[in-house]
């Protein structure tokens, strides 16, 4: 059907309410990167396959639906059956069979695979009871996980398109503008710009063309939001974009989306086929004679192409290096024209702020940072996964209440946000509000939404030395203070790692990066020396107990450290087993002895002992 | 025109203008590795770079490379404050250790106070300082037979696939504008080798001496028009030429006035 008025997309959004209202019951596989990783595909194929040859009231083939990504990561591979909300975590394909009898047939509950709560050990049934779901607000993800990215019905359904259609009915180009800028959205990508403002100035600056790009180079280690939009709910950033390109009266935008994201490349396009079919991309979108039509670009997978100067080079087909911004790209962007770059979870965010209002908006968060953000919550935490928060919520919430804490009983050290080129925060700032400016004044930042835990048994300057590692292998090469000054701080930086540096590479590398700071062209650059700056000032006491007493508190740099064994050995020989160069020797049930000389400090004895019987010292 | 202020003088500019044009026309030197009037401006050696500030800016200052931004009116600019000669230094002393050997690098470290690196040299150290101004040169040209490949500090400066560059025309810009003198080339029998493509040298018909590769004489005279004659002979035998012929006009003035 070709949505040719906006009255239309009305009746058409009707008629898929009610075909999903038909559905009795919805059995919603997990499809994100974590529980893909987990075979969540077998799991969507053996529930299609039982269905398609039992029959069971309520539930046809149509009930089983693929979709994004539902957060909670960690427990993957998860199923949701709708409408009670059933949550089924770890599932396997073995389980399905069980789940359809009993569940869907009998409506009765597998116990095993409901959530249990750590603290009260209660299994919770509704996934909204979860304290991980409980404690969130999802507006860029408000579709994701919810509907299959490959539907543009199910997009409708849940109101897809109509804030554009509010746009291309009822508002002036200007008027969206100053609704965006009344909601105080800011660049979710990290630099936290105000997108009205962004939109505002492009829109007046002479040209005979404009264009819109989309950011999905998304690039940070342990960063999936955009991913997870992009693969989860393709026409929310199109339907931002659509907006957006309404707003400055621009016919042509792209999406660049990395190389390492192949599964969002295909949503996308299906996504832009599907509503490019129905009128409401290409020409004439919704009858309104508006024109817009979006391309994907892929990026070859470097980190500095998600740099808007260097992506807009890359879009155009040269080498991805950025330029000085002394003139800004909304003046002079893709092939020197005006361009409104934004990234994936801002776009996302556009049709909200639209079909809800500026004000709603802005009553969310804080008052400098409003509405939500999206983080992934990586490494040393109990429920990784993808979350989205209002502003303003405190580290340890979101590390304690909805990220679980700390496996294994360990103690937090500290938290990575913002990417590389943000920082390492301490205990100490754990009850910091999270928005732009509070972060960014603690010598961290918001970035893009990555979030990285570490443990006590983290050493911070090896930390810094494996960010500085990836900012060298990824700074462009064009200027000196990046190309060669993150390379010599990186250089000095391995040096403290293997106690070989004394206090004056300490106060070098400081002067360095003072140098690399204010010098650089671009911003990776200039935030290159945030990986170190950032850990030597919350734990500069590590850095001197590397140089002074060439020793690693966090047990981690191998010149620093030896491994021994304690009394607490009972002697089971699991370690002598699985040293690769002999170095332990002892019988059953007697201490066994580590011999210095030959261990290699794998950790291999550390990791599969039992009883706590090997020193790290 | 505009006014800015430039070390506390008011001095005056065209609009457009470069604040690196304007400060080497005050006469006040900094350096600046990647710059060539011949060239775009690229600001990767960030030597240029200099402080400003507003009047209205109340105290907030920026770092930019003069050589990519355009003057403005009422810009207040500064070239030799204490972080700016730290920021040199610091560049220079980067750059010593990429190129230990680069006898420019280490002249124009020494003026800044450094006789050696306070880094480790690089194990890959070459005198190839990345100033692009080869690639730029050869961009201008229309050709762009050499570009930069790679990123990072893997960076090298190379013809398309390491191979002979398809595109080159042996006309020697790159060679001849790399302020480290770094570009091999040679001509030797009649043949010219720039990255390792040879090239067949157009010589004098005169004197026999080698003029230019034949690829670029061709360039020439098909893209600047230049008649395919002009080629015949060298400089010097076409200035030996002019001087004969002005010798023969002299000459004969002077019989006529006898």
């Amino acid at each position: 059907m070709r949505i040719d008025s906006t009255e239309k997309l009305g009746q058409w959004q009707k008629e898929c309410q009610k075909r999903i209202e038909a559905q009795k019951k919805r059995v919603l596989v997990c499809l994100g990167p974590g529980c893909l990783a987990g075979g969540s595909d077998q799991i969507l194929e053996e529930f299609k396959n039982i269905l398609a040859q039992k029959k069971i009231k309520d539930v046809t083939v149509e009930s089983i639906k693929k979709t994004g990504c539902h957060g909670l990561c960690a427990r993957g591979p998860l199923v949701v059956i709708e409408p009670e909300g059933i949550f089924y975590s770890k599932v396997k394909k073995a389980n399905v069979a069980e789940i359809v009898e009993k569940t869907l047939e009998k409506g009765e509950l597998v116990e095993k695979l409901l959530y249990t709560d750590p603290e009260s050990k209660k299994k919770i049934v509704d996934y909204k009871e979860i304290p991980f779901y409980a404690r969130q607000m999802k507006l860029s993800l408000r579709n994701v996980g919810q509907i299959d990215p490959d539907s543009i019905s199910d997009y409708i359904a849940r109101g897809g398109y109509a804030a554009l259609a509010k746009v291309l009915k009822s508002m002036k180009p200007a008027k969206v503008i100053d609704e965006v800028s009344r909601s105080g959205l800011r660049g979710r990508g990290g630099g936290g710009f105000s997108t009205g403002r962004k939109w505002a100035s492009c829109a007046k600056i002479e040209s005979d063309i404009r264009y819109v790009i989309c950011n999905g180079d998304e690039g940070d280690p342990g960063a999936f939001m955009d991913r997870c939009i992009m693969e989860g709910d393709p026409h929310s950033v199109l339907e931002g974009m659509i907006i957006c390109a309404f707003a400055i009266d621009s016919p042509e935008g792209y999406i660049y989306v990395r190389e390492e994201y192949p599964l969002a490349v295909v949503n996308l396009r299906n996504a832009i086929d599907a509503a490019r079919q129905h009128g409401l991309l290409g020409k004439d979108i919704m009858g309104s004679g508006f024109d817009f039509d979006i391309k994907i670009n892929r990026g070859g997978g470097a980190f500095v192409c998600g740099e808007s100067s260097a992506l807009m080079k890359s879009v155009a087909g040269e080498v991805g290096e950025p330029r000085a911004k002394y003139v800004r790209s909304v003046a002079k962007g893709l092939h020197d024209k005006p361009t409104v770059l934004n990234n994936v979870e801002s776009f996302a965010t556009i049709p909200v702020i639209i079909d809800k209002g500026a004000d709603w908006f802005a009553s969310i968060g804080t008052k400098k940072s409003t509405g939500t953000k999206a983080f992934s919550l990586a490494g040393k935490i109990t429920n990784t996964g993808l979350i989205e928060v209002p502003m303003g919520i405190t580290l340890r919430e979101i590390i304690y209440d909805i990220g679980g804490g700390i496996p294994e009983g360990r103690k937090f050290k500290a938290v990575q946000t913002g990417g590389p080129s943000g920082g390492c925060l301490p205990e100490a700032k754990l009850d910091l509000p999270v928005d732009f400016d509070t972060l960014t004044e603690a010598g961290s930042m918001m970035g893009s939404g990555g979030m990285i835990i570490m443990d006590d048994r983290t050493c911070m300057v090896d930390v810094a030395r494996y960010f500085l590692n990836f900012l060298v292998e990824e700074s462009c090469g064009k200027c000196v203070p990046c190309r060669e000054g993150l390379y010599q701080l990186h250089k000095l930086c391995v040096k403290i790692c293997e106690g070989k540096a004394d206090e004056d590479d300490l106060a070098l590398m400081e002067r360095l990066s003072k140098v690399i700071q204010t010098a650089s062209l671009c911003g990776l650059g200039t935030s290159g020396p945030n990986p170190f700056l950032s850990t030597v000032m919350y734990f500069r006491d590590e850095y001197l107990a590397h140089i002074r007493d060439r020793k690693c508190p966090g047990g981690v740099c191998k010149e620093l450290i030896t491994y021994s064994i304690n009394d607490k050995c009972t002697g089971c020989m699991a370690c002598i087993r699985v040293c690769p160069v002999n170095a332990i020797t002892g019988e059953k049930k007697k201490l066994h002895v580590l011999d210095q000389e030959l261990c290699t400090k794998c950790g291999s004895c550390y990791a599969v002992c039992n009883f706590d019987a090997i020193d790290i010292v | 025109m505009v006014h800015i202020t430039i070390n506390g003088k008011v001095v005056k500019a065209r609009e457009g203008e470069m604040l690196l044009a304007v400060i080497k026309r005050e006469g006040i030197d900094i350096p600046a590795l990647c710059h060539h009037e011949a060239i775009e401006p690229t600001g990767n050696c960030r030597l240029c770079t200099v402080e400003i500030t507003r009047e209205e800016w109340d105290g907030w200052k920026k770092y930019v490379t003069s050589c990519l931004y355009p003057v403005e009116d009422g810009l207040i600019v500064r070239t030799h404050t204490a972080e700016l000669l730290e920021i040199r230094k610091t560049i220079l002393d980067l750059q010593l250790a990429r190129c230990p050997d680069s006898e420019y690098i280490q002249k124009l470290a020494e003026e800044y106070g450094l006789s050696k690196s306070s880094y480790e040299a690089r194990p890959e150290a070459d005198n190839c300082i990345m100033c692009y101004a080869c690639t730029r040169i050869c961009e201008v040209l229309g050709r762009n037979a050499i570009s930069a490949v790679q990123r990072g500090h893997k960076k090298v400066i190379a013809p398309p696939f390491g191979e002979e560059p398809p595109d080159c025309i042996g006309c020697l810009a790159c060679a001849q504008i790399c302020p480290t003198d770094v570009i091999p080339w040679r001509d030797e029998d009649g043949v010219r080798t720039i990255w390792n493509r040879k090239f067949d040298l157009v010589t004098c018909k005169k004197c026999g001496k080698e003029i230019i590769s034949r690829e670029f004489a061709d360039f020439l005279i098909e893209q600047r028009e230049i008649p395919s004659e002009y080629f015949d002979t060298c400089d010097d035998c076409k200035r030996m030429e002019t001087a004969r012929k002005m010798g023969d006009i002299i000459a004969k003035a002077a019989e006529a006035a006898l």
